[in-house]
C-alpha cells in the first residue's frame, strides 16, 4: 500500500465529514435543486473521461472512452442548465411582492 | 512552477468551488450563486484537463474529445432548457445516470488500459466498485426514469421472492468481485458489470412512483460514489473530492427527503409502499355516495367566503393549470377575499417541485404558506379548494393506525369550513390509497381536467 493511496483515503474521509457538515441546514424547498446541484457536480468525472480517452491505446478503448466523454458531458451540462433553471424561479420573488399588489389594488 | 503542479493547482481550486458551491446551494439567497460557482469550477476543470500530461505524453485524441463533448452539449442543452417544468424529476433521473454510466465507463477503460501491467489488488478492487456502484445508478435511474415519464407503471413492481431474489443478486456481486481480485480474471468483469445492471433495475421496480424522488436522490448518492472510486484508480483528488462531497450530502439529503414524507429511509426503499390497495379503488369507491358539484357552485362558493386555502398538487401540474390558478386567486382577492397557498413539501413529485412550479405562474411567495403555518391557518378558512392533490391531504395520515401512510404530515384540509375538490376521477392518488375526506359531508367533488374546471370556475366568479 503506496504512500498515494494513504493520501487519497486520508482525503476521502475529510470529505465525508465537510459533505455532511455543508447540508446540515436546508430548507424543505431546496431539497430538489440541492439535489439537482450536486447531480451536476459529480458531472466532474468529465475529467476522468478526457484522460482516459487521452491516454487510449486500443480501438475498445477509444470507443468506450467515446461514450464516457460524450455520458459525462450530458451529466455536466445537463445538470448545471437544470438548475439554474429551477433557481431562475427563486429569483424573481423578492421583486414580485409590491408588483403584484400594485396590479390587485389598481 | 511544472505545468503538472500548476494543473493539480487548478484542480484544487475547481474542487474548492464544489464545496462552496454545495454551500451555496443550502441557502435560498446564495443558491443560484453557488450554481454558478460550481459551473465556474467544472469549466476551469476540464480546460486546466487538455494540457495534462498523462503516462508521460500530452493528451491523445483531443479532436475526438472535442466531438464527444459537442454532441453532449447538442444534446443536453436543448433538453435541459425546454422540457417542461413537470418533466424536472425524471431529467434529473436521467442526467443523474449517464453519469454513472460514465463513472462505470471510465473504471472498465481504466481497468482494460491498466491489465497488462497487473495492477495491485486495491486498485482492481477500485475498479470493481466503480462499475458495480456506477452501473447500478446508470440502470436504476433509467428505472426511474421510466416510471415517472409513465413509460410503465408507477405502481411498485413486485413478485414472489422479490427481496430474497434481490438479495441473492447482492451477494453474488460481493462473490463476484472476490472471485475477481483472487483470480484477476477481466472476462468476469464484464460479468459483474451486466449482474449489476439487473441489480439497479431489480432494486428499483418495488419503489413506488410517489418515493421515486427519494430513489433519485440516493442513486445520486451513489454515482458520486462511484466518481470518488473512479478518482482512487486514476489517482485523482478532484475526482474524489467532488464524489465524495456529492456521496456523503446525498445520503443525508436523502435522509432529509424521506423524514419530509414522515417515512424511514428503509421503509421507502424496501416496503413496496402503495402495492396494497390495487387499481380496483375505482370501482369499489363507486359503491359509497360522494357529493359532486358544478364548476359553477364551486364560483359561488368560494365568492361567499372571506378566507380561501389553496392547496395545489401534482394533477395541477399535470394539467399546466398553475397559471389558471393564480388567475382564480386574483379574482378572489379583487373580491376582498383572503387567498392563500398551502404547500405541502412534498407537493408535486419532488420536495420545493410546487414552489417551482407556482413561481413559473408569478404567485407571490408570500402567500405560499409552508406545512405547520398552513394548518394553524386552515381552521379558519372558509373554503379548502383541492386541486390534483390526494395522498397529502389524506386524513388517513392523521386517524388511520393500519394506514400506510399513516404518520406522513398532511396538509389538514379537513378542518376547513367547506373542501372542494378538483379532481379527473375518483382513481386513488399516486400511493395508491383510498381518501376519506372524498366521503366526507364537507366536501364537494368536482370532476374534470382542471384546467378546464378551474377556467370555468374563474367565469362563474367574475359572473356572481
Amino acid at each position: 500500500m503506496g504512500n498515494a493511496l494513504l493520501q487519497y483515503a486520508t482525503v476521502l474521509m475529510l470529505t465525508i465529514f465537510v459533505g455532511i457538515e455543508i447540508i446540515a441546514k436546508v430548507p424543505s424547498i431546496l431539497h430538489t435543486p440541492l439535489m439537482s446541484g450536486s447531480n451536476a457536480i459529480h458531472g466532474v468525472i468529465l475529467v476522468g473521461a478526457m484522460l482516459i480517452l487521452g491516454s487510449a491505446n486500443t480501438t475498445l478503448e477509444e470507443v468506450l472512452g467515446f461514450l464516457a466523454v460524450v455520458l459525462a458531458t450530458l451529466n455536466v451540462v445537463g445538470g448545471f442548465v437544470v438548475t439554474d433553471r429551477m433557481l431562475e424561479m427563486f429569483k424573481a420573488k423578492p421583486k414580485a411582492p409590491p408588483a403584484k399588489k400594485d396590479e390587485v389594488t389598481s | 512552477m511544472s505545468r503538472g503542479t500548476l494543473i493539480d493547482l487548478l484542480y484544487l481550486v475547481s474542487a474548492t468551488t464544489f464545496i462552496i458551491a454545495l454551500k451555496g446551494l443550502g441557502s435560498p439567497k446564495r443558491a443560484r450563486l453557488g450554481n454558478g460557482i460550481a459551473a465556474a469550477g467544472m469549466l476551469l476543470a476540464v480546460v486546466a484537463t487538455f494540457f495534462k500530461q498523462v503516462d508521460g505524453h500530452s493528451l491523445y485524441h483531443v479532436g475526438l474529445i472535442l466531438v464527444a463533448m459537442a454532441i453532449g452539449v447538442i444534446v443536453a442543452v436543448p433538453t435541459a432548457r425546454f422540457v417542461r417544468m413537470t418533466a424536472m424529476p425524471q431529467l434529473v433521473a436521467i442526467f443523474n445516470g449517464v453519469g454513472g454510466g460514465a463513472a462505470a465507463l471510465v473504471s472498465i477503460t481504466e481497468f482494460v488500459h491498466i491489465h497488462s501491467t497487473r495492477p495491485a489488488t486495491y486498485v482492481t478492487l477500485e475498479v470493481l466498485l466503480g462499475v458495480l456502484i456506477g452501473t447500478v445508478s446508470f440502470s436504476g435511474s433509467a428505472i426511474a426514469f421510466a416510471k415517472l415519464q409513465e413509460l410503465m407503471t408507477g405502481r411498485p413492481v413486485t413478485y414472489p421472492g422479490q427481496q430474497i431474489i434481490n438479495a441473492i443478486l447482492g451477494v453474488a456481486g460481493l462473490v463476484l468481485i472476490i472471485v475477481i481480485l483472487v483470480n484477476g480474471q477481466t472476462t468476469l468483469l464484464w460479468v459483474l458489470l451486466a449482474l449489476a445492471f439487473v441489480l439497479g433495475i431489480a432494486f428499483v421496480l418495488p419503489i413506488g412512483g410517489a418515493d421515486v424522488p427519494v430513489l433519485i436522490s440516493l442513486l445520486n448518492s451513489f454515482t458520486g460514489l462511484a466518481v470518488a472510486a473512479s478518482g482512487f484508480t486514476l489517482g485523482s483528488n478532484l475526482l474524489i473530492v467532488a464524489g465524495t462531497l456529492v456521496g456523503a450530502s446525498g445520503i443525508l439529503l436523502t435522509r432529509l427527503m424521506s423524514k419530509a414524507m414522515g417515512r424511514s429511509l428503509s421503509n421507502v426503499l424496501f416496503s413496496a409502499f402503495g402495492s396494497v390497495v390495487t387499481a380496483s379503488g375505482g370501482t369499489g369507491a363507486d359503491a359509497r355516495p360522494v357529493r359532486s358539484g358544478s364548476p359553477e357552485d364551486a364560483g359561488v362558493l368560494l365568492s361567499f367566503a372571506s378566507r380561501v386555502a389553496i392547496i395545489p398538487g401534482y394533477g395541477l401540474a399535470v394539467a399546466q393549470a398553475q397559471h389558471v390558478l393564480r388567475e382564480l386567486a386574483e379574482e378572489l382577492e379583487k373580491k376582498g377575499i383572503e387567498v392563500f397557498y398551502a404547500i405541502h413539501p412534498v407537493a408535486g413529485r419532488m420536495p420545493g417541485h410546487m414552489n417551482v412550479l407556482l413561481a413559473e405562474a408569478n404567485v407571490p411567495y408570500e402567500l405560499l404558506l409552508e406545512l405547520d403555518e398552513a394548518n394553524s391557518e386552515l381552521q379558519t378558512a372558509d373554503v379548502a379548494l383541492v386541486v390534483g392533490a390526494n395522498d397529502t391531504v389524506n386524513p388517513a395520515a392523521k386517524d388511520d393506525k393500519s394506514s400506510p401512510i399513516y404518520g406522513m404530515p398532511i396538509i389538514a384540509a379537513d378542518l376547513a369550513e367547506n373542501v372542494l375538490f378538483l379532481k379527473r376521477s375518483m382513481r386513488p392518488g399516486f400511493a395508491g390509497i383510498e381518501n376519506e375526506l372524498l366521503y366526507s359531508p364537507k366536501t364537494t367533488l368536482i370532476f374534470g381536467d382542471a384546467k378546464d374546471t378551474l377556467t370555468k370556475i374563474v367565469a362563474a366568479v367574475k359572473a356572481s
